[in-house]
């Protein structure tokens, strides 16, 4: 793999493609599980976990699986990789399995997941979509991360369960608070993603070939 | 009394979308027209319902009845897959009417966590401290699951076609503002609860 693609992918997972900020894919438990970092922590992992290994199966059997049945065959893989991370977390860490719910067997249909089984996963080399598959979840999870951190210093006054101080706003543990704090988190992104964007249009072009290439996309640009 | 505990528990107390986020992609996605917001609504509840049904059927006599709970999520998602083929091909079959208002919704439904989600925890016997003790309730909270779902999903759109005309900053166009009017609308429904 050259050192380019490497970037590339690592670019793509972690800013460009950012499952939470850039293409709003699994947002049910960014929403319902942010109130704690410790639970994002942990379905961070959990879905860094069946994203490797769904992706490294699905581009080994890129090949075998037919055309016509290839969503039901990418959902039986990872059904099977969600149900391994739900037994082992239910067995070794029951406080985290209560706390994550319902969300955590929900892994199977969350979109970022099936999304890079068929848009990388099924046309690139096993080592290629391992590493999309970690710089994917990680993007997740550190999106996810700032979501809960956000959320609990606010609504509980806490953080990692330890307590900071005793002023607390509730509101930001509720449900109104998840889509409150993610609107305005995804508003904050917008503005500095599309700074940084302006800065680098500005470097490769130049400012006296502004006008020129006013019409550029910022797709081209990144590309 | 549990019946009526179950439809307003499932429409308004524990709203899919607004209270226990289940559901959120079509939520943001197909919200922007009341004509697709409600085709997609009416396919949700249809689905929603059906697979309640079939999931606690086969979980009560033939995975808990066999000690086999472990297959809980790849056999509901793998019927939820086939469920919805099905429906998708006989709707086709019996009115092209209906197939041609629901048919982009359809596919979309396989893999909406709600329907996944509202299986799963139906057969737990417990949905959010309401108890479902056999298959009429569960397929009852199926139904009014999905009607919450689509109660949501129809005054959202009405809410975003205003909304999405307003001049905004272009960075709040789109889906941050489209989230805070939920965040709104999850502070009204926050009074049931």
């Amino acid at each position: 793999m050259k050192k380019n693609e490497f970037k590339n992918i690592a670019l793509d997972g972690l800013a460009r493609q950012n499952p939470v900020f850039r293409l709003i894919l699994g947002t049910c438990p960014t929403l319902a599980l942010s109130t704690a970092v410790l639970n994002g922590i942990g379905m961070g992992v959990a879905v860094i976990f069946v994203l490797v290994f769904s992706n490294l199966i699905i581009s080994l059997l890129r090949s075998v699986i037919p055309d016509k049945v290839r969503i039901p065959a990418f959902i039986m893989v990872i059904a099977t990789f969600v149900t391994i991370v739900d037994m082992t977390v239910a067995k070794y860490l029951p406080d985290l399995y209560s706390s994550l719910g319902v969300y955590l067997p929900l892994i199977v249909v969350n979109c970022i997941i099936l999304g890079r089984a068929e848009s990388f996963a099924s046309s690139n080399k096993p080592v290629a979509a391992i590493f999309d598959g970690l710089f994917m979840g990680c993007g997740y999870t550190l999106a996810l991360v700032l979501m809960c951190t956000v959320r609990e210093i606010l609504g509980a006054g806490s953080f990692l369960g330890i307590k900071l101080w005793d002023f607390s706003i509730p509101f930001f543990s509720k449900s109104a608070g998840a889509f409150l704090t993610y609107g305005l988190l995804l508003c904050a992104f917008n503005v500095i993603y599309n700074a940084v964007v302006k800065a680098r249009k500005k470097k490769l072009y130049g400012d006296y070939m502004k006008e020129k290439y006013a019409d550029i996309s910022t797709e081209e640009v990144q590309a | 009394m549990n019946i009526f505990t179950i439809i307003i528990g499932a429409v308004f107390v524990n709203n899919f979308i607004l209270v226990k986020f289940l559901g959120i992609c079509p939520f943001l996605g197909v919200s922007k027209k009341t004509d697709s917001a409600l085709g997609m609504g009416v396919a949700v509840i249809f689905v929603m319902t059906l697979a309640s049904l079939i999931t606690y059927v086969l979980d009560k006599w033939l995975l808990s009845a066999y000690g086999l709970e472990f297959l809980q999520t790849i056999v509901f998602i793998f019927v939820i897959a086939a469920l919805v083929q099905i429906v998708e091909m006989i709707i086709k079959k019996i009115s092209p009417t209906l197939y041609n208002a629901l048919g982009v919704y359809l596919p979309l439904i396989t893999t909406n966590c709600a329907i996944l989600g509202v299986a799963l925890l139906l057969v737990t016997g417990e949905v959010y401290g309401v108890m479902i003790n056999n298959l009429f309730e569960a397929v009852l909270y199926g139904l009014f699951a999905g009607v919450g779902f689509t109660l949501a999903l129809f005054l959202m759109s009405g809410l975003r076609q205003k909304v999405d005309s307003l001049p905004l900053p272009k960075v709040l166009k789109g889906f941050p503002i489209t989230l805070i009017t939920a965040s709104l609308m999850a502070m009204a429904f926050a009074v049931f609860a």
